[in-house]
């Protein structure tokens, strides 16, 4: 098992390298760092100092990937490449626009960022498997049915349709909580329960119903006609045999997303004013900060391969027969 | 007068070409034919199949466009692009106010200071306009208008439910009594809408004076041209590479599979969000290319469902590379190895044909994620050009609206009912669909 | 005085019947038999007595008494201390009617709490030790997938007994198992049965496991008994023209030289409506009344009770329906050689992904087919036989030794001239294509209506699609699609061990008539030595990769020398004359990963001496074509 682990880990690295040429590629490539400067700077009135002044404050000054002019190792370090995608191994994404270091800002909006998605996650995954489990209790009845045609209706409504009946409903109508903004320490609670509150909505329509087309598909096996045939009580077959075989699809389905919990979500961060990394990259693409939008996806997919990483260890752990081979 | 084919309109046409042609290639493959068969003997799905095809009627409408000639002898043409669907509604779109006004409404939303009378809400220019002073009469005006509407609206139906009887007697086993009791619901709408839409606004206008149910039709082209276009962009790829890795195995299979890991694992809206970004910048710079705004918007459009494209073929590529896996050890296709068919015919005779249910199954479940992914993706700033309608526009020029007192609430809620009607009318048809053809499906 | 008392029970689905007013009794301590083709209602009548039918399947009518308590009047929670306490249950595939999840050990307290109120780990343990399962308190902490197939269901056979039933309900127990592991596992059941005095209701299409275990046997068909009767009087003259079919058709009751009686068609469809007799268009003694009223029970001295109009039973069981062919003139031209064939899988581990170890699938395999006879490659699952088949063909390279076609080395496919006819009736035809197609894949220009005439099918079904026809059709399609191209050698991989008995003889039948025809050589790879019997010339054994014995079919069959050979043999439940005192392998089949040092088959092996632990033993040659790999060929 331990070679298996290691041997994930050696295939993340060429998929890595893969998303960074990628991002390098788009970023670079596509557009060169002069029709970024003229384009950050205004179309029309220029000047090519200017726009020299822009590269050199970015450090887009230098060739792409060979420095022909430099001496020694310089050749290749004092380079775009080496300097905006072979720095990202070494987490130094270098400066945002304002100037700030852009590694030392994602520490700072960690917290609160974790502080809206662990309790969206946490909660979301306990309400839709109940949901799912209550559906299929009363599978086949009236109530299930009644139920799968809420989810479909839930899942057809847009996430922005969410947080905006949400602000309406409970911050202009009611009262209850501030309509948007963050503290720290235990006051984040009245800023944090109406964004988690409004996510987990958000998304149970569709994960309810995906669930339980999983605890269906369970119910089918041989293993719980075998249950039943024992005189164990239906609830007994549906809570110790098709949970416990149900849960190994969806608990290793859902750990892919813990790390990117880092990231939160990009729109509850953005309505909400939370200062987490969702709205640090809406800032930045609403300031066409490609220092912030490049830095976000590398952190991005890194979190991603590690969720990927964890799932593959989860997957093992959660399933006797992948555990003991 | 002279047409204009964006290159969105033209693969529209394409995408509509591809599925009448596939659709009557259907009809004779029975198994194709089968399923199909099963989806209009559901109620549900031949009532959100309706309400589909009404969509897409609006969105054709919307595609056919053309620039008008300007008076004058030189030959001459108007800078803007219109549509089909803009003649028919010349009224709506050129009836603008000067700002909000409610649903309905005969007077402006908001005071302002008139002449010599202090701060009262004005008259709106064209909501209204036909009762002059007998605002009294308002109410019942509605009312009349809407019974009118109604009426017309019931003798299309009937007319329509005529014209229906040579259907339904080719094909006496389906639900057409579903799809017709859910056209009735939509003449009657519609007709008490054209009704009113006569005199008023019936969903109000927006801050610039904009009518919006003249915004929200317009909106219904871009969330489809996403919706079906993104899969059309990304379908060919997905296919062949999936079938490619699964049959081929070895280090073909090992360099797709990496090709798609790595593209899945950057998180799809910051890959869309550095494209689009970029995407712009190429826009920008290169102004020459675009004749009229309406194609720098159609570019646009285009890039990001090729945008969109990208990030979400992966899965389904992953998807056929497994159902691929395990078609290759059954033994029909061991039995054609044996009789010494090459391997492209045993792709294109054995593999593709029973892993098209999964392709089929793809394109109507992906349809409703990417309409609502474009609402966000607009609201977010990388999704549709600013200038173009669309749902996500609505909702992000209507959010600042909503801190107004009173509210401003009728844009947000055009725009939700639309979509919502839309979104699960697609997603209820995708269930009826994955139902049919998938011969798993869990009931 | 009766145990459990059954009075026409009838479950629907839909609109149909697929168990239509099913009455029987069964008496303690006795064992009943359900016997039937798929698609009977057998099945179903057990899970109806248990109230587990499937969400779609309801009892329509009917009683089912059970020492006196009315079953079908029991509520929910009344059934479920009845379910594994008072009947227990056990199912056909051992190896998905295990939670995967749970260890055998906690699935098995599970049982015993449901029912004993507690559940002490003692008790598992020795649940396990009456099962015959070695080591029973490490294996009762393991999990179902560390087992093998065996010892799964003698896991299954445990949990049901843990609420000490006193009705076992024993649904196909050993279809999906081995020979050698059926008859261990049957020896089992009838041991725990003689100790405990339960009753036993067995559901079984196997004639031979019927007659090692039954004291009465009720025979099935499209959902209604027709045939209730003990056991000697039946296997002694079965009374329904359906049952003495059932017999005729039996590969071991004919010989190469005669042709199988079949019955025609096939079982009809489920939601069928029937007037009269639901056997009439099938049965060869029908009577112009058969089709228009249900025959009445009839009841003979000897016990049986029969559902025919005919009303006297012919004592003697008709074989040969289609008289006699001639044996096929001897000519020994050799048309393909193996010598020395070994597939080996790679196991890979590690970081690198290095290959530390071979599967040897197959061991180094030598066999020749001369045309127009039919050589038998018999073995249990495991021991490599498809894998030879397949690296003959071409479909799978062999990791050494040689292949000559007409004498001429050859490697890789050879379409024109071998051809491979599929285990899976369902799996060997793309449900996309037309028959028509499907038959000409291999040769566009072929002429599918005479091919399909060939095959017993007629030319309009070439518009037709595959999932119209039943197995046995579509099996026949198989053929035709491999005869197409003209080869000399077809390989057939278990063609018939998907099918029902009566559809099996017919598919038998077919290929000696298309081998007397056409001079055709078969390589039939088998685990069934009834078919081998009948169809084959030449025999060869196989075990865990090599062959260990060969020869013709009267020297391998009726003069086994090898012991494995001999087991084998000996497993197979036959239907003539009582159980003999029989010679049981013990244990499972070794891994091919890692087999045994020496003779593979000596951990097993009752004449297992020293030297067989050292070496691998040189073929002993016993005749000019019977030859033996063993120390001790007596």
């Amino acid at each position: 098992m331990l070679a298996y682990l290691i041997r994930r880990l050696l295939y993340a690295l060429p998929i890595l390298i893969g998303v960074n040429v990628i991002t390098f590629a788009l970023f670079f490539i596509v557009n060169t760092p002069d029709d970024m400067a003229r384009m950050q700077l205004g179309v029309k009135r220029v000047t090519p100092e200017a726009i020299e002044k822009w590269k050199v404050e970015r450090g887009y000054d230098k060739p792409l990937f060979w420095n022909g002019a430099a001496s020694g190792t310089d050749k290749a370090t004092e380079t775009i490449f080496f300097g905006k995608s072979v720095r990202m191994f070494m987490l130094d994404f270098g400066r945002a626009d304002d100037g700030r270091d852009i590694a030392r800002e994602i520490g700072l909006r960690m917290g609160p960022s974790l502080a809206v998605a662990v309790p969206v996650f946490v909660l979301g995954m306990f309400a839709a498997i109940s949901f799912a489990l209550l559906l299929v209790y009363f599978r086949a009845t009236y109530l299930d049915f009644a139920g799968v045609v809420l989810c479909v209706a839930m899942m057809s409504i847009s996430g922005l349709f969410y947080i905006i009946g949400g602000q309406w409903l409970v911050s202009k109508v009611w009262h209850l909580v501030p309509i948007s903004g963050y503290a720290e320490g235990l006051t984040a609670a009245k800023f944090i329960i109406l964004p988690v509150i409004v996510s987990v909505l958000a998304g149970i329509g569709s994960s309810a119903r995906w669930y339980r087309t999983i605890f269906l598909e369970e119910y089918t096996k041989d293993y719980v006609r075998t249950a039943r045939a024992k005189g164990l009580s239906e609830r007994f077959v549906l809570f110790r045999h098709v949970l416990r075989n149900a849960l190994i699809p969806i608990l290793t389905g859902a750990v892919v997303v813990i790390p990117a919990l880092f990231m939160g979500s990009l729109l509850i961060e953005a309505f909400f004013g939370i200062p987490g990394l969702g709205s640090y990259t809406i800032d930045a693409i609403n300031a066409q900060d490609f220092g912030v939008v490049r830095a976000m996806v590398f952190i991005g997919s890194a979190l991603y391969i590690l969720g990927l990483l964890l799932t593959d260890i989860s997957y093992t752990l959660a399933d006797p027969r992948i555990r003991l081979q | 007068m002279k047409f204009v084919v964006l290159w969105s309109d033209a693969l529209f046409f394409l995408l509509l070409a591809v599925a009448v042609a596939s659709g009557i290639w259907a009809s004779r493959v029975e198994h194709l034919r089968l399923s199909w068969r099963k989806v209009g003997q559901s109620q549900v799905g031949m009532a959100a199949a309706t309400l589909l095809l009404a969509f897409v009627a609006v969105a054709l409408l919307d595609s056919l466009h053309y620039r008008e000639r300007l008076p004058g002898d030189k030959e001459t043409y108007a800078v803007e692009v219109r549509s089909a669907l803009d003649a028919l509604l010349t009224g709506l779109r050129t009836r603008t106010e000067k700002t909000y006004s409610a649903p309905l409404a005969t007077h402006s939303f908001a005071k302002e200071t008139l002449d010599g009378e202090g701060r009262d809400f004005p008259r709106l220019k064209h909501g209204g306009a036909h009762l002059g002073e007998n605002l009294a009469a308002h109410e019942t005006d509605i009312a009349h208008k809407a019974v009118q509407g109604l009426g017309m609206g019931l003798v299309a139906w009937l007319v329509l439910w005529l014209l229906g009887a040579p259907l339904r007697r080719a094909a006496p086993h389906l639900a057409w009594s579903a799809a017709f009791a859910t056209l009735l619901v939509l003449c009657l709408a519609a007709g008490a809408v054209a009704a009113l839409a006569q005199g008023y606004h019936v969903l109000g206008t927006d801050k610039v004076g904009q009518d919006v149910l003249y915004l929200t039709l317009k909106s219904i082209r871009t969330g489809l041209l996403i919706g079906t276009l993104t899969t059309l962009i990304m379908l060919p790829a997905a296919v062949f590479l999936g079938l490619l890795a699964g049959y081929a195995g070895g280090w073909i299979d090992d360099v797709i599979q990496y090709l798609y890991t790595t593209l899945n694992s950057i998180p799809g809206v910051l890959l869309i969000a550095a494209a689009v970004l970029m995407m712009q910048v190429v826009i920008d710079m290169h102004p020459e290319w675009f004749a009229t705004a309406a194609e720098r918007a159609d570019a646009r459009l285009l890039a990001l469902c090729a945008i969109l494209g990208i990030t979400s073929w992966t899965g389904l590529c992953r998807l056929l590379r497994g159902e691929t896996l395990k078609l290759r050890e059954l033994e029909y296709v061991q039995a054609a190895q044996a009789l010494g068919v090459s391997g492209l015919r045993i792709l294109s005779r054995h593999i593709l044909p029973n892993v098209m249910h999964i392709v089929m199954i793809a394109i109507v479940m992906d349809f409703s994620g990417l309409v609502l992914a474009e609402a966000v993706l607009s609201y977010v700033g990388i999704g549709v050009d600013p200038n173009t309608i669309s749902f996500g526009t609505m909702i992000n020029t209507a959010r600042m609206e909503l801190a107004r007192e009173p509210m401003v609430w009728w844009s947000l809620a055009a725009a939700f009912v639309f979509m919502f009607v839309l979104v699960l009318a697609a997603n209820l048809f995708a269930d009826v669909v994955r139902d049919a053809f998938d011969p798993r499906a869990v009931k | 005085m009766s145990l459990l008392k059954v009075r026409d029970l009838t479950v629907g689905i839909g609109a149909a019947q697929p168990v239509d007013g099913v009455s029987f009794d069964l008496a303690p301590g006795e064992t009943f038999a359900l016997l039937g083709e798929s698609g009977c209602g057998k099945s179903l009548t057990a899970l109806a007595l248990m109230r587990l039918l499937p969400a779609a399947a309801r009892i329509e009518r009917g009683s089912v008494r059970f020492a006196g308590d009315e079953l079908c009047g029991f509520t929910e929670a009344q059934m479920r201390a009845v379910r594994g306490g008072r009947i227990g249950m056990i199912f056909q595939e051992p190896g998905t009617s295990l939670n995967p999840v749970m260890t055998v050990g906690a699935q098995i307290a599970e049982a015993l709490k449901a029912h004993a109120g507690k559940a002490d780990a003692e008790r598992v343990v020795a649940l396990l030790a009456a099962v015959g399962i070695p080591d029973p308190a490490r294996r009762a902490t393991e999990y179902p997938f560390q087992m093998s197939g065996g010892m799964k269901q003698r896991a299954m056979i445990a949990m049901a007994l843990a609420g000490e039933p006193e009705l076992l309900i024993a649904d196909e127990p050993t279809t999906a198992l081995d020979v050698t592991i059926q008859a261990q596992v049957l020896d089992l059941l009838r041991e725990l049965q003689r100790q405990r005095g339960m009753a036993m209701l067995l559901i079984t299409h196997d004639l031979g496991v019927v007659a090692k275990m039954a004291d009465r046997i009720g025979v099935m068909y499209a959902g209604q008994l027709v045939e209730v009767a003990p056991r000697d009087a039946f296997f002694a003259a079965p009374a329904h023209p359906y049952s003495r079919r059932l017999f005729a058709a039996l590969p071991e009751m004919a010989t190469r030289q005669q042709r199988l009686a079949t019955i025609p068609g096939s079982v009809p469809p489920l939601g069928t409506a029937f007037r009269g007799c639901r056997f009439a268009d099938r049965c060869g003694e029908v009577l112009s009344v058969c089709r228009t009223q249900a025959p009445p029970w009839r009841e003979y001295a000897s016990g049986q009770r029969v559902r025919c109009h005919l009303e006297t039973v012919s004592q003697t069981v008709k074989v040969g329906a289609g008289g006699t062919a001639p044996e096929p003139e001897e000519t020994v031209t050799l048309l393909l050689e193996a010598h020395d064939l070994k597939v080996h899988f790679p196991i890979r581990r590690g970081v690198l992904q290095r290959a530390v170890g071979h599967v040897r699938a197959v061991d180094g395999v030598d066999l020749q087919l001369a045309a127009g006879r039919t050589l038998a490659l018999v073995g249990e699952s495991g021991c490599g036989k498809t894998t030879v088949g397949k690296a003959i063909l071409g479909l799978q390279p062999p990791t050494a030794g040689t292949l000559k076609l007409d004498g001429k080395p050859h490697s890789g496919l050879a379409p024109a001239r071998m051809q491979m006819v599929f285990q899976d009736p369902f799996g060997s035809l793309n449900p996309r294509m037309r028959v028509g197609a499907i038959v000409a894949e291999g040769r566009p220009d072929a002429d599918v209506d005479s091919l399909l005439l060939q095959v017993g099918l007629t030319p309009e079904m070439a518009g037709r699609y595959p999932h119209e026809f039943s197995g046995g059709q579509r099996q026949r399609i198989a053929i035709a699609r491999a005869l197409a191209v003209g080869p000399q050698i077809l390989i057939c991989d278990e063609p018939t061990s998907a099918l029902d008995v009566s559809v099996q003889a017919q598919i038998l039948n077919l290929l000696t008539d298309l081998q007397e025809r056409l001079g055709l050589a078969y390589l039939f790879i088998t685990h069934n030595i009834g078919v081998v019997d009948f169809l084959a010339h030449e025999v060869a054994v196989m075990y865990l990769g090599r062959i260990v014995e060969r020869g013709t079919v009267d020297e391998v069959l009726r003069g086994a020398r090898h012991p494995y050979t001999q087991a084998l043999l000996a497993a197979v439940p036959r239907i003539e004359g009582a159980a003999s005192e029989r010679l049981l392998v013990p244990g499972d089949p070794p891994s091919p990963a890692n087999p045994p040092a020496g003779c593979h088959f000596h951990p097993r092996c009752p004449r297992a001496t020293a030297r067989c632990h050292g070496a691998y033993p040189e073929t002993a040659v016993l005749s000019a074509t019977h030859s033996v790999r063993c120390y001790f060929p007596d």
